[in-house]
């Protein structure tokens, strides 16, 4: 046993318990005072998982946990990233008065799970970090509990959600009948020793369980859920939902898929692709015809999760670092483009279609510079990260020898360009429709001002995370 | 003595049939959930199964896990049920269709 090799899950899982007590002491006004302390606790957390970076793969808890710079790059990006998407909640969940802290608690429950997941060297260890993230999400999709489309997107979420467990689920008992473990480097062992292809009940639950793991990353075809999702839940939960699990959705592909049964990529691969390619078709050809924004970025959200899976698919260290970059960097971006839209509601007023991006540049220019630069991030527009990102991939993908799936996910992002490129028109060529100010306080405006810069400066600069990204991958061996 | 394979193919028809309720039902949310239910049943006889024939006691743990995780997604479940029907006045499949596109 050791087990302080889970140190920073269980400083935050006192934490929540302890902001859970505080909180229930507080008054009414006092809401504040529950939001910083789990601001704290998020960057504490974050300095627990940047303290166990050793460069060194050590297991604990009996094998079932492991720590590795892997797991500490993914960790520090969940929970800075929450960190942001809680600056950006404050003000959204104050105009919508749904100024609740448990909006901070389940999202830091779902943090949790998160970081479980990450560091998972069991099979049902990463089930049950799945299922912490999933269920804090449900509820969270359904928090604002008198919107009836919000209760609607929450019960096809929980529905999809439990069906995609079950799949995933499935596949584990196979897996586990035929190996007869279930940590995760026994199954590597196990896999190793056969051939996958041959091995039709392995290949059986393989199948299953690269469908779990699709559906958490919304891709085609188990995007089903992200467009009502993403539509119906209040813009801070998609914000959050949107951003923060996509980077956990990528830590159970790494673990479950490239770190256990890496030896038989044969097998999962070409599930991968298959499932890469239809989401860059499907998510921008679909987005072009949105004009609520929420729902085109989640189509959008599906192509993106589809350049990450065909990053992922090449199983190789060059593919994995890729799809961490990407996987980190559109993050980012997306929790940018959605604080943009909190930016533009105001008390009583939701902003979610593309007339109200209207003539944002004579509203305030520097919002408008800062949500032109994350759309042509999205699109892939150089000198913007999303640029290089999407180059990173495609180098991958072609080393591979995969050249046509190269070439049709270019001209799926030159197709995909139009609509980020109609959204910045929007915002430059036409009128206002509304002139209220937009007002937001000083620490919104400072973040969002930093993410805006930071995505021109990793796209100019991208050598240093893409090295984070690729030493992670070195220490765990893919 | 009962062979694996008599299980295995009893957990793979409580899972279709899991599988096929959800997609046939176009009228009350409950059978979703129901349909869910069984679905991790039908998981739990394959781990049980397994863990019996193999000797190896992690699988029955397993069980063990997916129940209590089971019993909490039902509990969330039926919430968002009940806020749902609040809302809308039906549990109707067919009526959850507020957002296209």
């Amino acid at each position: 046993m050791n087990i302080a090799i889970a140190m920073p899950e269980i400083f935050l899982l006192s934490t929540i318990c302890l902001i859970l007590l505080i909180d229930v002491f507080l008054r009414e006004d006092c809401r504040m005072v529950s939001y910083l302390l789990t601001q704290v606790a998020v960057l504490a957390t974050a300095l627990l998982a940047y303290g166990a970076m050793d460069g060194n793969k050590t297991t604990g808890l009996n094998g079932m946990y492991v720590s590795d710079d892997l797991a500490g790059v993914l960790k520090i990006s969940i929970l800075l990233l929450t960190f942001g998407v809680f600056v950006y909640a404050r003000k959204y969940l104050k105009d919508q008065n749904i100024w609740q802290s448990e909006f901070f608690l389940l999202a830091l429950f779902a943090v949790l799970g998160m970081l479980i997941m990450v560091s998972a060297n069991h099979l049902l260890v990463v089930y049950l970090g799945l299922e912490l993230l999933a269920l804090s999400m449900y509820a969270l999709v359904a928090f604002n509990r008198d919107d009836g489309r919000s209760s609607e997107a929450a019960m096809k979420y929980f529905v999809l959600g439990a069906v995609a467990s079950g799949l995933l689920l499935y596949g584990i008992s196979i897996l586990y009948g035929l190996s007869g473990k279930l940590e995760l480097t026994e199954v590597l062992a196990y896999v190793s020793a056969q051939n996958v292809l041959e091995n039709i009940p392995l290949l059986f639950a393989l199948v299953f369980i690269v469908a779990g793991i699709s559906f958490k990353f919304g891709a085609v075809p188990f995007h089903m859920w992200v467009p009502d999702v993403y539509q119906g839940a209040p813009t801070a939960v998609t914000m959050f939902l949107g951003s923060v699990p996509k980077v956990a959705a990528l830590a159970m592909l790494l673990r479950v898929l490239a770190e256990s049964m890496g030896t038989a990529q044969a097998g999962w691969a070409q599930l991968l692709l298959v499932f890469g390619l239809l989401s860059v078709f499907l998510g921008n050809f679909v987005a072009i015809a949105q004009l609520n924004l929420k729902r085109m970025l989640a189509y959008s959200t599906i192509a993106h999760m589809g350049f990450i899976l065909l990053g992922a698919m090449t199983g190789t260290t060059d593919g994995y670092s890729a799809a961490l970059f990407y996987t980190i960097t559109y993050a980012m971006m997306a929790a940018g483009g959605f604080a943009i839209l909190i930016l533009l509601g105001r008390e009583g007023f939701e902003a979610e279609t593309l007339d109200d991006l209207k003539g944002l540049n004579e509203r305030n220019p520097w919002y408008a510079f800062v949500m032109m630069v994350f759309l042509f991030s999205m699109a892939g527009i150089p000198p913007t990260v999303g640029f290089y990102a999407k180059l990173s991939i495609i180098q991958a993908v072609m080393q591979a020898g995969y050249l046509w799936p190269a070439v049709f996910m270019v001209l799926m992002s030159v197709i995909g360009a139009y609509y980020y490129l109609r959204a910045i028109k929007m915002m430059y060529f036409d009128k206002p429709e509304q002139d209220a100010p937009i007002k937001a306080d000083l620490d919104f405006t400072v973040l969002i001002s930093v993410n805006g810069v930071l995505m021109v400066l990793l796209g100019l600069f991208p050598s240093a995370l893409m090295g984070i990204c690729s030493a992670a991958m070195v220490t765990s061996h893919l | 003595m009962i062979p694996l394979s008599h299980f295995l193919i009893v957990a793979a028809v409580l899972f279709a049939i899991s599988i096929a309720g959800m997609i046939i039902n176009r009228k009350n949310v409950l059978i979703l959930l129901m349909c869910v239910e069984m679905m991790l049943l039908a998981v739990n006889l394959n781990f049980v199964a397994f863990s019996h024939y193999l000797g190896d006691m992690a699988g029955q743990v397993f069980v063990f896990f997916i129940l209590t995780v089971a019993a909490a997604e039902a509990a969330i479940g039926l919430a968002i049920l009940v806020v749902l029907f609040r809302n809308r006045r039906t549990i109707n499949v067919e009526q959850l269709d507020a957002m296209r596109g």
